[in-house]
């Protein structure tokens, strides 16, 4: 029986429950310094001066770095499809303050406790310049994003003429909405612990990353020395949700610091130093104008998005990349704006994109439901689109419509009293909602290396990276499949820079792009074995054994043309029920029914805890979280986990998922499309509608706090 | 409280009882337990997520009641018995709601983990894991951000019933 489909538990999980597992904050080293940074206090200016004086007189302090005496580093590069375009910053080598929370100073010292006090007694003095700050101010002045900002973005392509069909449309919609700028928050806190060899040639890091080579690469360039003489290593992350894509700032201060003091540096961002010290996701208002038919034939779709940005670089995203595919719609326009701010860039958070345009587009398609009278559900069945009419190619395959039916039937949907306002628990109202989701299918070019020893073991390796989805799991039910093996019998490497090429840990393509590599690295593997022993079957180990010798392969993916072939997409579907307080206007949800077409589902019980982890978060979405920021100032107001509020277990519904039965054989490689992602896009949205159905107020701002549902 | 008159105070540092295991410390009273079980003792297990008793990865088992670990100064946990996620399976056999936790895939990044397990581990004690009501109120204290919750909450059931 193949162990490709078959609920196992994580290879990982005896490390993960008893302490073993270690993160970038837990390799210890030998005369271990530590390193606080100090960070801006005004959003934008000039460093003036610092007071170092009493800082220094802190016992145990080795060093103090400022942009007077820090390391010079070289050009920082944009390495595709993580980096924005724009100038990065370069910690610590000039005095200019972009935005509040900035490194600009960092100190060293023998213990924690005497870094993290001398960093509070560096003084600052400053040149401050007035920052623009409100969004309200920032929108006033906010411009198209140019064609190489959004270049790497396809689904900025539209189609037809959208304004002239919207003029003449029978039935339309104009839903104007907000969300908030969000942030990952992984329980991890950001940590690097840097160590260069005795001449300095050669750098050692343990870094929270979700790309362990391109940190490398980064380093290498900072440095000026060759990525190769950089390792980075990573083998369990604490949680990203896209927080670790980059190579962020502290990153390189910490190694600068290292190489100051000629020792190992741990450097641990706080919770507080995070919220500037990283990225976010962006602040976006959009406008939706949907027209169609009377019988909900869509006829024109015009999505536009205004979002965020800082000063010093420019962060796309596929906000729009849903809309342009997901309907059967021949006139579509897709405006994409930037407005920016004295803030920190922003950056991808799951469901980068996505997350924001599907629960816009699905709003207001909720919104053009109730203006036609019509179920949501028939609205969105009666649009289901035959082929990508964006690329103009067939879809690898779609499940859209059994997604739908599916999760409609298992939520009880047909019971749906479609009147707004109508259903009620005792003093409560009830409101049922629904959206689509979507994620496209990634897949790039992956390497990897399968090896079995004379003495019988095999080690399968490669430089990807698990932040919580179960890479460690998944690869090694592919690797133990293809060899015929037990589970136990495979020793699985990943999250290493000096291993095989991996692609960046995230965009849900991780399976889809190493999942094929290490199939072939192992099919090669079996096959140079029974070459050798001149057999075509047989158990590899007791070959190997026999024969005497290591063998060795490297596998590699590449996925070619299929992107000029098909078009590759996730669909799901996601029914949600809330309860509104009609005295409180507090917003509980009580049950969600996901269902996704995702392919092939490797490891059903780990895509189970994706999805209620992309539901959990989808709540938090709808009503919890938001990054506020001061308008006058740039503080973070809320920059802790205290105020910044997540889902609790307490918040926790009753959350059903299901699969439904999709085998691809277009998509490539395993036949995956990739989960992480498409488990959160439709949630907030169907969350949201369910709102309306419960109160008849249509509230278009995420988060849906309850001062916000007053007022609407 | 420990009151030390002048004449009778100890050696400089701190002396923790964890695991079974004393150990003196030549730190000062401004030291966390968290920072000297990770910094000092090399017990990585207990996590930092937010060093403010705001996330609960860092609770650990303090004469028998769960604490952030964050939020107690070394000097107040002086001789007094500490049990932390490395201690809990000290004889190489899993605790049942460690061994819960895997069965029910109770986590994913696995970073919030051994917070969750010491609290849940906690709350089994306290009587409160049998009922789905108690397990979320006092759970709560332990945020998951890969949203593991409900299976947290199966982990904790199952191991309450087992114990």
């Amino acid at each position: 029986m193949s162990l490709i489909g078959q609920p196992l538990p994580r290879v990982d999980g005896p490390d993960k429950v008893t302490g073993r597992a270690h993160y970038a904050a837990d390799f210890p080293a030998d005369r271990m310094a530590h390193a606080a940074v100090v960070q801006s206090t005004i959003a934008r200016g000039r460093i003036t001066g610092f007071d170092l004086a009493e800082a220094e007189q802190v016992p145990g302090v080795l060093a103090i770095l400022t942009h007077r005496n820090a390391p010079r580093l070289g050009k920082i590069p944009e390495i595709p499809p993580v980096d924005p375009v724009g100038t990065p910053e370069h910690p610590l080598q000039d005095d200019l303050v972009l935005h509040q929370n900035q490194h600009i100073a960092v100190v060293v010292a023998e213990t924690l406790e005497q870094a993290r006090w001398a960093a509070s007694r560096v003084r600052v003095s400053y040149a401050p310049e007035p920052a623009v700050i409100d969004m309200q101010a920032t929108l006033r002045h906010a411009r198209p994003a140019s064609k190489d900002e959004i270049s790497a973005k396809p689904g900025n392509v539209g189609r037809g003429d959208a304004d002239a069909t919207l003029a003449s449309a029978a039935v339309t919609v104009d839903s104007l909405s907000v969300m908030e700028r969000e942030n990952q928050n992984p329980i991890e806190l950001h940590a690097t612990t840097a160590q260069w060899d005795s001449d300095g040639e050669r750098l050692t890091v343990w870094d929270k990353t979700q790309w362990v080579q391109s940190c490398a690469k980064h380093l290498g360039a900072a440095f000026n020395i060759p990525p190769e003489r950089v390792h980075v290593i990573d083998p369990f992350i604490g949680g990203a949700f896209g927080s670790s894509l980059r190579v962020w700032p502290h990153t390189y201060i910490a190694a600068m610091a290292a190489k100051v003091v000629g020792r190992p540096v741990k450097l641990v961002l706080s919770r507080r130093e995070y919220y500037g010290g990283t990225g976010a996701r962006p602040w976006t208002q959009q406008r939706v104008r949907l027209g169609a038919d009377r019988d909900g034939s869509l006829q024109a779709i015009r999505h536009e998005v205004t979002a965020e940005n800082s000063r010093y670089e420019i962060y796309t995203e596929n906000v729009l990349k849903a809309t342009p595919i997901l309907y059967r719609c021949r006139n579509v326009d897709l405006p994409y704006r930037v407005a920016l701010r004295d803030v920190n860039s922003p950056n991808a958070m799951r469901g980068p994109g996505l997350a924001t345009g599907v629960y816009a587009l699905e709003l207001a398609m909720d919104e053009l439901a109730v203006a036609l009278k019509m179920d949501p559900l028939a609205l969105r069945l009666r649009n289901i689109p035959e082929r990508d009419q964006m690329k103009d190619l067939p879809f690898s395959s779609i499940s859209l419509e059994q997604c739908l039916t599916e999760a409609a039937s298992r939520f009880g949907w047909d019971r749906r009293n479609h009147q707004p306002g109508s259903m009620r628990d005792g003093r409560l109202q009830l409101g049922w909602g629904m959206a689509v989701s979507n994620y496209p299918a990634e897949k790039v070019k992956a390497t990897a290396r399968a090896r079995v020893t004379a003495k019988g073991e095999v080690h399968v390796a490669t430089a990807s990276s698990d932040m919580g989805p179960g890479t460690w799991t998944s690869v090694t039910q592919v690797a133990a499949d293809t060899l015929d093996l037990a589970m136990e019998q495979v020793k699985l490497s990943i999250g290493d820079s000096a291993l095989p090429m991996a692609p960046v840990h995230g965009g849900s393509m991780t399976i889809s792009s190493i999942g094929p590599a290490v199939r072939d690295a192992c099919e090669k593997l079996r096959g140079a074995v029974y070459g050798a022993a001149g057999v075509n079957t047989g158990d590899i180990l007791e070959i190997a054994r026999r024969i005497g010798r290591d063998f060795e392969a490297e596998g590699a993916f590449d996925p070619g043309d299929l992107e000029e072939r098909f078009s590759m997409e996730g669909f799901g579907a996601v029914f949600a029920e809330v309860t509104v307080d009609p005295d409180t206007s507090e917003i509980r949800v009580r049950r969600i029914t996901g269902a996704y077409g995702i392919g092939k589902v490797v490891n059903p019980l780990l895509a189970r805890s994706q999805c209620i982890g992309g539901m959990m978060g989808g709540i938090g979405m709808a009503l919890l979280e938001q990054t506020e920021i001061d308008r006058r100032s740039g503080r973070f107001v809320n920059g802790n986990l205290a105020e910044y509020l997540v889902p609790t277990m307490a918040d926790t519904p009753a959350l059903d998922v299901t699969f439904v039965p999709e085998e691809d054989r277009n998509v490539g490689g395993l036949g995956t499309k990739g989960l992480g992602e498409i488990a959160l896009v439709g949630v907030a949205p169907a969350i949201a509608n369910a709102v309306f159905h419960a109160t008849g107020k249509r509230l278009r701002h995420l988060p849906m706090t309850p001062d916000r549902l007053a007022m609407a | 409280m420990n009151t030390q008159d002048s004449h009778t105070a100890p050696a400089p540092g701190v002396t923790l009882l964890v695991n079974g295991t004393r150990h003196h410390l030549a730190i000062g009273p401004e030291v966390t337990l968290l920072d000297a079980l990770r910094e000092r003792l090399n017990l990585t297990g207990a996590k930092k997520g937010c060093d403010l008793g705001q996330c609960g990865a860092c609770t650990v088992i303090l004469d028998g009641k769960r604490v952030n670990s964050c939020l107690v100064l070394a000097a107040r946990a002086q001789d007094r018995p500490i049990t932390t996620i490395e201690g809990l399976a000290a004889d190489g056999r899993l605790h049942p709601l460690q061994q819960a936790f895997i069965t029910h895939d109770a986590f994913q990044c696995g970073y919030c983990t051994p917070g969750q397990i010491m609290s849940g581990v906690a709350l089994i004690e306290e009587g409160r894991g049998h009922d789905e009501a108690e397990i979320r109120k006092h759970m709560s204290g332990n945020l998951c951000r890969c949203g593991a919750y409900a299976n947290i909450i199966a982990a904790i059931r199952e191991a309450a019933a087992r114990t």
